[in-house]
């Protein structure tokens, strides 16, 4: 207790004791925070049902929770386009990543907490399939992630890099648009989105990309997915702006601090 | 020491030098140095045995550090069956803190011991006085009119004057080099800004297949990077990349009435699909993010935005030009071809374009 005292009188609290404090509050609440949206995302799974939903009641979801924008018929309204011909590709890919329900009108669609299940989707997709058709869901052939890497990756570089970042990371678009980071994105729903083109995407028919083509990407973004970053701590693959600001804070930052100490008097 | 005892020396001593400074009647008062502070390793004989333990402690890491670096070497394989991405991750991670940890810790004990064991007391050297002598100065100037003299430099004008000539004749090496960096093959440089691979009847297929496009494939809202054909069967010997980099077209569609065409360039698009040179205007990076609701491209570099529904016209950043357009139309089977090559120079700016 007396040496406990003693130090305090003499100011034996290190300079660096406010800085790593503050480092460890930062990397606490990071952690919290991580592992509480994990928690909420892992509650938040929907439920599957118990018995197979036709197109009918497929039909009823839609009237209930589409309808209102999207018009009884497809036929859109003022609020929503028409689905006409979007087929039961787009369905899903809209509901299952989130997208639709429209949480607000905004300049792009955000990805939220699933609304339906997986067996409610599919019956949504088979009743807007059924009345106008459109792109139906892929062979799991395309979907195998066994295809060309390389040739998967080049075409990912030619047609989607420049939007979707090199690494898959995403990207900003013009008046708070962006292309979502597809790092972690099924292949079922980088199939959907090639093929029906969401919001400002671009649609990649099977004249532009073939099934081939598509089956190539799919294997190289899967592969991607998987192998580690071979760097190390990759800063979001945001690529060099990102990794520049973290030399300038973290780097010359830290050569500021021990430049401080260096010079600083011994207590 | 002199700050201990008497902390106006300095000053009492004052004396400015004649030349180097305006003599003042008073002078702004030299405050000496503060008091000497002693430090807990000075008075705390436990202090300072925790102090020195401190800094071999911090040497005997490094010690560690610098074996665990060779083990690491050992214990992380990257040859053979061992050689994937991970493992040679964790090769360079592990290797890599240990030296870091073998050098930080040399310099973090050896600037620990020199601020909380060697001595810190402060001492004052007097500066002198940096003009040298009367004698020193005209020793200088004999010295100089001596190797004048002896040399000849000053006489023996010829001599000097071819040495100029020689000094400056010996950059011009230097820019032959450098004006060498332009295309050598005979070419003009301002004729290869000037053209593409793009001609009348040039085939529009597909980057990097080479498949030739109908129009019937291009669907409303997609997007098709294209290149000329010709340029598909090129090697990289013969200049693939230079030409691709020239060459590269976005190809899109849109509802014909969405277009908002000139008079003059009503032909040069084809039932609503349109072709601009993915060059960007502005420093040359390729413009290919297209938003198919808006109609806008954009470039990843700048923010320029173009829109293609009016001539690839500049909405916004720092480009000073529209996207060049490939007039384009389709042959006897249906397949699209260009109706002649670029009527601009596609890219940015240079000397003879502006």
């Amino acid at each position: 207790m007396a040496r406990e005292k003693k130090r305090r009188s003499h100011g034996r609290r290190s300079p660096l004791a406010a800085a790593a404090l503050i480092g460890i509050g930062l990397v606490l609440s990071g952690g919290i925070y991580a592992g509480a949206s994990a928690a909420v995302a892992a509650t938040s799974e929907p439920t599957a049902a118990d018995t197979a939903l036709t197109a009918e009641d497929g039909q009823k979801l839609f009237q209930a929770n589409c309808a209102t924008c999207h018009g009884l018929d497809l036929q859109g309204t003022d609020d929503g386009p028409s689905l006409y011909g979007v087929g039961a590709l787009a369905v899903e890919f809209q509901v299952s990543t989130g997208r639709m329900p429209l949480q607000m009108q905004g300049p792009q669609a955000e990805q939220k907490p699933v609304q339906f299940t997986e067996e409610q989707i599919l019956a949504m997709a088979d009743y807007v399939q059924s009345v106008a058709p459109g792109p139906d869901l892929p062979s799991d052939h395309i979907l195998d992630g066994e295809g060309d890497l390389a040739r998967g990756a080049e075409l990912f570089r030619i047609n989607c890099a420049m939007c979707h970042n090199v690494a898959a990371a995403g990207g900003a678009l013009t008046q708070g648009k962006w292309a979502p980071d597809i790092q972690d994105t099924s292949a079922l729903h980088i199939y959907a989105a090639m093929v029906t083109g969401p919001q400002n995407m671009p649609v990649f028919n099977n004249m532009n990309l073939t099934p081939e083509d598509k089956r190539d990407i799919i294997s190289a973004l899967l592969y991607q997915q998987e192998e580690q970053a071979p760097g190390g701590f990759n800063i979001g693959s945001l690529g060099p702006v990102a990794e520049g600001f973290f030399v300038w804070i973290f780097g010359i930052g830290g050569l500021v601090a021990i430049t401080v100490w260096i010079t600083a008097k011994s207590n | 020491m002199a700050h201990e005892h008497d902390t106006q020396a300095v000053e009492r001593v004052y004396r400015p030098s004649p030349g180097l400074a305006v003599a003042v009647d008073d002078p702004v008062q030299n405050p000496g140095l503060p008091p000497h502070r002693e430090r807990v390793t000075d008075k705390d004989p436990q202090a300072n045995r925790r102090a020195v333990r401190t800094v071999y402690t911090l040497f005997y890491v490094s010690v560690a550090a610098s074996i665990w670096a060779v083990a690491a070497y050992m214990l992380f394989p990257i040859e053979g069956e061992y050689a994937t991405m991970g493992n040679i991750r964790n090769n360079n991670l592990f290797i890599g803190l240990g030296i870091a940890f073998a050098l930080l810790a040399i310099g973090i004990g050896a600037i620990h011991w020199s601020k909380s064991l060697m001595s810190d007391k402060e001492h004052v050297e007097a500066r002198h006085s940096t003009r040298g002598s009367e004698p020193t100065r005209a020793a200088v100037i004999q010295a100089f009119a001596t190797a004048n003299e002896e040399s000849g430099f000053g006489r023996r004008k010829m001599i000097r004057n071819s040495l100029f000539a020689a000094l400056v004749a010996s950059v011009i090496p230097g820019i032959t080099l450098f004006r060498n960096l332009a295309p050598n093959d005979g070419n003009d440089p301002v004729q290869l800004l000037n053209e593409t691979m793009w001609a009348k009847g040039e085939r529009l297929v597909l980057d990097p297949e080479g498949t030739p496009v109908k129009a019937a494939d291009v669907t409303i809202g997609s997007a098709f990077h294209i290149i000329p054909e010709s340029l598909a069967g090129l090697s990289h010997d013969e200049g693939y990349l230079e030409e691709k980099a020239k060459a590269i077209v976005l190809l899109v569609r849109l509802l014909p009435e969405q277009l908002k065409e000139t008079e003059e360039r009503k032909t040069w698009s084809y039932d609503g699909i349109v072709a601009y040179s993915k060059v960007c205007t502005h420093v040359g990076c390729p413009v290919a993010l297209y938003e198919q609701q808006t109609h806008h491209l954009l470039c990843p570099c700048h923010q320029s935005q173009f829109d293609v529904t009016e001539h690839a016209k500049v909405v916004f950043g720092p480009a000073a030009r529209p996207l060049p357009q490939l007039p384009i139309t389709v042959d006897a089977e249906g397949y699209l071809v260009a109706k002649d090559g670029f009527s601009e120079p596609v890219g940015p700016s240079f000397w003879e374009r502006h």
